[in-house]
């Protein structure tokens, strides 16, 4: 599991039935892009976040294919329709094979 | 600006050049992933939205958007960059709208497209110039 | 000889000069902490400034934005870890910061006033210097390398703290031939590029060096998360760069050199907001 990696969501605690929020998303990672070299002149292979999705009670929201052009500690801010209460989940996936998640609950009213 | 058939391989002609004779690969790369994500179909211009600074703070984290009415999925590449492919959006049923932002590395100046694949099949391109710069005294 | 090389080097700069002024912007964190990023300039460097600038304001418009708000921020993933660690019990005392400081909400006022003179331990303490007291004599723990991530994400933290608040460090008493200290290094053309911080944050600041807008180089934003190496900077870290960059020989990062240094650029933004952790290029 790459170190330190820690994400970050941002959601509104609740919202009127069928609203369109704003979501935000932060996760900590390097994204070693595979492109630098070490001291040494050998490349640093590359290690990044490759998949992101948002999902709510079992429905996509987006999903983001990432490939290394996305910058060190990857954001994210999309849109989501809420028909009902419930909780968005967020993952992450990492090429090495490690998963990353959180999730928010969003309450209607 | 109408984009035809020939004004998109016209702007990866022009993209190989702009990178330069040893990323002579990239171009290659990027009429790949354009026609892997199209299946060689037509790029017109219309219901796609990119936006991008027109000059970059520094080429490591350079904040885009994408915005479409009926945008299923969008491609967004870096014509500049080693390896174009940037991301792609793909929107769900619960998405709120064709719509995201992020932040992504720019290599140097350089053109950022972004493809649409629409909900009615067609296929839509806009594109940004982002001048990346070298700053200060190199510190 | 190193005079004249100055001069051209000097003559240069001037020549290729481009003039872009600092933006006319407020800042305002999260929508309700107003961030004051212009004031007048402290008595001791009104001869040279009439106001004081934050780097904020020589920034593009994203990076702007990107400080405004805490959560698009990156520099607060940094600041959250620390504030794990601030709760977290480390050394053979088995105590955390919180274990006597409570919470870190409590510290807001505390670096507005660093570095200072610890009268207990007879010095000018840096933020990091005092850290790392309290964590090798009260809590039996190892002293966090200068400048290294732990270090500079609790100085993040406690910075954080205490945005919206004016810089205040005190120039006089016991610590003021430090402060005399850094003066003189901030006045003083070094390196093979013969320039001083002066030259570039005094009289040229609103120029365009190559493609950066050169600003006051106050420190009031520090530590800064910086886009260029996407983590945060410290002060030290900061000069040290700056110096190597002038092509002279530079200092290292806890050095009495650079503590003086941080008194000295720190008073010169007495005024200003503390704003860190912020965003730069």
């Amino acid at each position: 599991m790459a170190s330190g990696v820690k994400p970050r969501v941002k959601v509104p605690k609740q919202a009127a039935a069928g609203e369109v929020i704003t979501i935000k998303t932060l996760i900590s990672h390097k994204m070693e892009s595979g492109q630098r070299k070490d001291s040494d002149g050998n490349v640093i292979p590359r290690s990044i976040i490759n998949r992101f999705t948002c999902d709510f009670n079992g429905e996509n929201v987006i999903e983001v294919t990432l490939e290394p052009a996305i910058s060190t500690n990857p954001y994210f801010e999309f849109e989501a329709v809420v028909p009902e209460a419930g909780e968005f989940t967020f993952t992450w996936y990492d090429d090495d094979g490690s998963v990353y998640d959180t999730s928010k609950k969003i309450a209607i009213g | 600006m109408e984009l035809t058939r020939r004004s998109a391989i016209i702007l990866g002609a022009g993209a190989l050049f702009a990178a330069g004779l040893p990323k002579q690969g990239s171009a290659a790369t990027s009429e790949e992933l354009i026609s892997a994500f199209t299946g060689g179909a037509e790029i017109g211009a219309g219901d796609i939205e990119l936006t991008a600074p027109e000059i970059a703070e520094n080429g490591n984290t350079v904040p885009i958007a994408v915005s479409s009415g009926s945008a299923a999925e969008i491609l967004v590449l870096a014509m500049g960059n080693p390896t174009p492919n940037v991301a792609t959006f793909k929107f769900g049923k619960l998405a709120g709208s064709r719509a995201a932002s992020t932040r992504i590395r720019l290599a140097g100046t350089q053109d950022v497209v972004a493809i649409a694949k629409l909900d009615d099949g067609s296929f839509v391109q806009a594109s940004s110039t982002v001048k990346v710069t070298i700053g200060g005294c190199g510190g | 000889m190193k005079k004249l090389t100055g001069a051209i080097v000097a003559t240069l700069l001037a020549s290729t000069v481009v003039s872009a002024d600092p933006v006319d912007d407020n800042l305002v964190l999260n929508d309700e902490t107003p961030i004051v990023t212009r004031a007048a300039a402290p008595a001791h460097v009104a001869d040279a400034l009439d106001e004081v600038l934050s780097g904020w304001l020589f920034r593009g418009t994203e990076t702007r934005a990107m400080q405004a708000d805490d959560f698009d921020n990156p520099g607060m993933i940094f600041v959250e870890q620390a504030m794990e660690t601030w709760k977290t019990a480390d050394g053979t005392e088995g105590k955390s910061c919180s274990s006597c400081h409570n919470d870190i909400d409590s510290m807001a006022g505390v670096k507005p006033t660093y570095p200072k003179w610890d009268a207990k331990a007879g010095e000018i303490q840096t933020l990091q210097m005092q850290m790392n007291e309290c964590r090798t004599e009260r809590m039996g723990a190892e002293a966090w390398g200068y400048d290294k991530t732990p270090a500079i994400n609790m100085e993040a933290a406690l910075s954080s703290v205490s945005r919206g608040m004016p810089m205040n460090v005190a120039i006089d008493g016991p610590v003021q031939s430090a402060w005399e200290l850094g003066k003189e290094m901030y006045y003083t053309r070094t390196g093979q590029l013969e320039l001083s911080c002066a030259n570039c944050h005094e009289e040229s600041y609103g120029m365009m060096i190559r493609a950066d807008h050169l600003s006051q180089g106050q420190i009031n934003g520090f530590p800064v998360y910086r886009l260029k190496n996407t983590k945060l900077n410290g002060t030290h870290s900061r000069f040290k760069g700056c110096i190597r960059d002038t092509r002279a020989e530079t200092y290292n990062p806890g050095s009495p050199e650079f503590i003086a240094l941080e008194l000295y650029v720190a008073s010169r933004g007495n005024g200003l907001s503390v704003e860190g952790p912020s965003i730069r290029n």
